[in-house]
């Protein structure tokens, strides 16, 4: 989608230097970091944001000055002196000349402020879809992110995966946002601004990426124990991987190799053990929709929401016990003897 | 003579043992229905909570100073949090104000006690009893199954996390039960401060001649009347949703999650309104005497101060940018939060020409006071940044928010509460306070407060958002939280210095008399300490300064008063 508004005060950018210098500190202090900072939008609502921003802290920061600057000289000039004992200054009980004249500077402040935010306000909220956007709806669970493309057939968690959009192919992702138990928040700093996930109560935001890469946010609503640990992962391919991603999401379910026992037995665990009841895995007996659907779990970089890397490890550490990872999350720990869940973990890992 | 008495010698406090006296004296302040005392047992009160409320802000930061810390689990984080913030707000805040309206707004008046003293004394108690409730749930929360557990869904309680399903045990029940009942004390302290202040002044003390500080009490008790019903009602209807099977705000069964946060913000908006206002009047009358002026544009600040609580009504749902509401509804109220900078501005500037041109002492109170104008003023700024509907997007329920309402709360508020208790330490105990410990812990305060909040605005523009019991160490976050931490300590040592000095100047400060601060209003016409009756003839005012009328007898005020 093109920017359809643009903010003709690029020239105050130099006025903010303050912010210049936010936006370099991370890398500088921590070396390579994914710091999801509102100061380094990649997609049209956290640009148009971003610059509205960088507008208001210009006047505010004009305001502070002046009034700031008036304070700093009345401490200096006017504190006691020796001798000022002796007699009170001057009384001086009002003026109303003085007191109109900061009523009204203020009012046409405000004028100016709110005519800008309302733009900006109809612009990203009222933006027409286009033929070309990507469905995705988002629903918040306790304590992880389902992701379903109900026109592409995918359904997957934590990790979502949508195209670059560019001036010449715009492909904006248009997100409902829908909540299977308490109030979340979908926030991706860099992408755009947040918006609440509310039982009964179905949101919209939109987001067009015009880099391609990964970009981080979480939870942002507080929604119970693990709420630290509701992290979002948004991934922004190039058109072709998106396709490719896609269609690697669309088939059902692999079956293991005859010739990898350890999986075979651990689907057959999976299968008869209390894992069926909330997770899914297509084209198996798992058709829970409790927990998060693991039938392309490896296409996955991370599991617990972003909590732990994907790895054999973290994921049998994960089934032995989730507090591991998340104290609090509402996956049970499973149980399982330690053959039970190698042979699980050899299961998970072939569900590419 | 049988019908006649013969005189024995001696009194009866002579025969009481040591113990028997302590429990007198004890019993005394259990049964009080004088101002003075309830006020000062406000005051205590708060400042013990204000203590509690700080080691629980103190955990939370060395929880957060690196990421992936283990000191508090999950559970307990959250119940910190969730305390600190309802502490704060209720125990400390609510408790900080009335405290101080009960004590100056007779005194101010020329009035000997409140319009209903058992009310007032109920008030208090009640008030007393709910923070204590809140607190037993940390021992009682789970009843006879061992172990307590306090409230733990964040102070603004949002459903339907609140309900039985995603909140079983009692935590939420104490929750909301001690904020019932210490909403009835602080409704009967609201209409008993109403009552007093329209009732209860001297001759010649009109509506325009009452002390700023009693206006601004005015107009908080009018508000807190509206606000803290709306509350109440809410807290009732989760009652009987998690009790009753009702259905207000249980998604499950068709209720709104959305309607529990127009009821809270409804009340919670006006509430920080209800907070600033006291630590306004409290400004409004530290800053003319430091100025050593009179207050500039009197009717201009009254009219402010009306104006702030009526535009406070109608700005509720800037708290809800996010909620997905119509662009309309969006808009309306980013107007109607930006025109709360109107009033607050005029407030600024006021108090900016008080100091013009006067000669200001910078003794402990008028630091205070300063800074707050300072800081105040950044407040603002920032609140109006949060306006802009569409920055909120991106700053909401980040640390920019927690860095703008503390700037608010601590950097405005408790800044003057400092102040008011430094200024009117001398007049309720007869003692000044150390001015040298006073200066330390200004400055000690001062620091760490910017240390710590400054820093907070940064980590809100850099993504990390409020209420995590822990944060991934590749945000870029990890520094930055560091030295958050580190400025909270500095304001804790600042605050043990500040207790100390309480404590302390008690029995060793200099003698006060009537007006060490050569003040203008009618409490320093009194001892120090004020007796029981307060004045012993009724006083007769001419001006917004009497005591100035009684010093400048050449020049008295209403001479140019209009």
């Amino acid at each position: 989608m093109q920017p359809r508004w643009s903010f003709p005060l690029t020239r105050f950018r130099v006025l903010v230097l303050p912010l210049a210098c936010m936006r370099a500190m991370p890398s500088i202090a921590q070396g390579a970091l994914t710091t999801p900072s509102i100061l380094a939008p990649a997609s049209t609502p956290a640009h148009q944001i971003y610059t509205l921003s960088q507008f208001v802290l210009v006047i505010t920061g004009a305001i502070f000055v002046v009034v700031a600057g008036l304070l700093a000289f009345i401490i200096i000039k006017f504190h006691a002196r020796k001798g000022d004992a002796e007699h009170e200054p001057a009384q001086v009980y009002g003026s109303t000349q003085v007191e109109l004249a900061w009523t009204v500077i203020p009012v046409l402040i405000v004028v100016v402020l709110f005519l800008t935010t309302a733009r900006i306000i109809f612009a990203i909220q009222d933006a027409p879809k286009p033929q070309s956007a990507v469905d995705v709806t988002v629903i918040g669970h306790q304590f992880w992110w389902e992701f379903r493309y109900p026109k592409l057939g995918i359904v997957t968690a934590n990790e979502l995966h949508v195209p670059v959009s560019t001036p010449m192919m715009p492909r904006p992702a248009f997100l409902q946002l829908l909540s299977a138990d308490v109030d979340h928040s979908f926030w991706v700093p860099q992408l755009g601004g947040k918006t609440d996930l509310i039982p009964n109560h179905p949101n919209a935001m939109w987001i067009d990426p015009q880099s391609t890469g990964l970009y981080v946010g979480q939870c942002a609503q507080f929604c119970g124990v693990e709420h630290a640990k509701m992290l979002l992962r948004v991934y922004v391919d190039t058109p072709d991987q998106f396709a490719a991603w896609v269609k690697a999401q669309q088939q059902p379910g692999t079956q293991p190799d005859v010739t990898n026992a350890a999986a075979a037995a651990g689907r057959h665990v999976f299968e008869t053990q209390a894992c069926v009841n909330c997770h899914t895995i297509s084209g198996t007996a798992a058709k829970g929709v409790f927990g998060p659907d693991l039938t392309h779990l490896m296409s996955r970089a991370t599991i617990a929401a972003g909590a732990a890397g994907n790895t054999p490890d973290n994921l049998r550490s994960w089934i032995q016990d989730p507090n591991t990872f998340k104290p609090g999350a509402l996956m049970p720990a499973m149980q399982l003897n330690d053959v039970e869940t190698n042979e699980v973990v050899a299961y998970l890992a072939t569900l590419r | 003579m049988a019908d006649q008495t013969f005189p024995i010698p001696g009194t009866p406090d002579a025969s009481l043992s040591r113990g028997a006296a302590l429990l007198e004296q004890l019993h005394s302040w259990v049964v009080t229905v004088d101002h003075k005392k309830l006020g000062i047992l406000y005051i205590v009160y708060a400042i013990v909570f204000l203590l509690v409320a700080g080691v629980e802000a103190l955990a939370i930061r060395i929880q957060l100073a690196i990421p992936h810390n283990h000191f508090l689990s999950p559970e307990l984080y959250n119940e910190f949090f969730t305390m600190h913030g309802t502490t704060m707000v209720f125990l400390v805040g609510m408790t900080f104000i009335f405290g101080f309206g009960n004590y100056l707004v007779p005194l101010m008046i020329g009035a000997r006690d409140m319009a209903f003293p058992r009310l007032n004394a109920f008030s208090f108690w009640m008030t007393a009893f709910g923070g204590l409730l809140l607190y037993f749930s940390f021992v009682g929360g789970f009843g006879l199954y061992g172990m307590g557990a306090a409230p733990d869904v964040s102070w603004w309680a949002y459903a339907p996390l609140t309900a039985k399903a995603f909140s079983p045990g009692h935590n939420t029940d104490y929750w909301a039960l001690s904020l019932i009942v210490t909403g009835f004390g602080t409704l009967g302290a609201a209409i008993n401060t109403l009552a007093t202040a329209f009732s209860m002044r001297c001759r010649g003390m009109t509506l325009l001649r009452m002390p700023l500080f009693v206006w601004l009490m005015v107009v908080t008790s009018g508000l807190t009347l509206i606000v803290i019903t709306p509350l109440t009602a809410a807290q009732v209807m989760l009652i009987i949703d998690r009790y009753l099977g009702g259905h207000f705000f249980d998604t499950q069964a068709g209720g709104s999650a959305t309607v529990w946060m127009h009821f809270f913000w409804i009340f919670g908006h006006p509430e920080v309104y209800v907070l600033i206002l006291p630590a306004f009047g409290i400004a409004s009358e530290v800053i003319p005497v430091f100025s050593r002026k009179a207050i500039f544009g009197y009717p201009a600040m009254v009219a402010a101060s009306v104006g702030i609580a009526f535009v406070s009504l109608s700005v509720w749902a800037h708290h809800m940018f996010t909620i997905g509401m119509t662009s309309v509804g969006n808009a309306f109220f980013a107007l109607s939060t930006m025109m709360v900078g109107i009033p607050t501005g005029i407030k600024i500037f006021n108090w900016v020409a008080t100091m013009w041109g006067g000669k200001i002492r910078f003794a402990t109170p008028m630091l205070f006071c300063t800074a707050f104008v300072f800081q105040f003023l950044l407040a603002g700024l920032t609140g109006i940044m949060l306006a802009v509907a569409p920055w909120n997007w991106q700053l909401h329920n980040s640390y920019f928010v927690i860095a703008h309402f503390h700037y608010t709360l601590t950097g405005s508020f408790v800044f003057c509460i400092f102040a008011g208790i430094y200024y009117w330490y001398p007049k309720i105990t007869g003692r000044m306070l150390s001015e040298k410990l006073g200066k330390w812990h200004f400055w000690l305060f001062f620091l760490g407060f910017h240390i710590t909040f400054d820093t907070m605005h940064f980590l809100g523009i850099i993504g990390m958002p409020r209420s995590i019991y822990t944060y991934e160490p590749d945000r870029g976050w990890n520094t930055l939280n560091m030295i958050v931490s580190a400025g909270g300590f500095l304001q804790g040592i600042a605050v043990l210095i500040f207790a100390w000095n309480l404590f302390d100047s008690y029995f060793n400060g200099s003698i006060a008399g009537n007006d060490p601060w050569d003040a203008w209003t009618l409490e320093w016409s009194t001892p120090s300490p004020p007796p029981d009756y307060n004045f012993a003839e009724d006083p007769v005012v001419r001006s917004r300064r009497p005591l100035w009328d009684l010093k400048h007898p050449n020049d008295p005020d209403w001479k140019y008063e209009p």
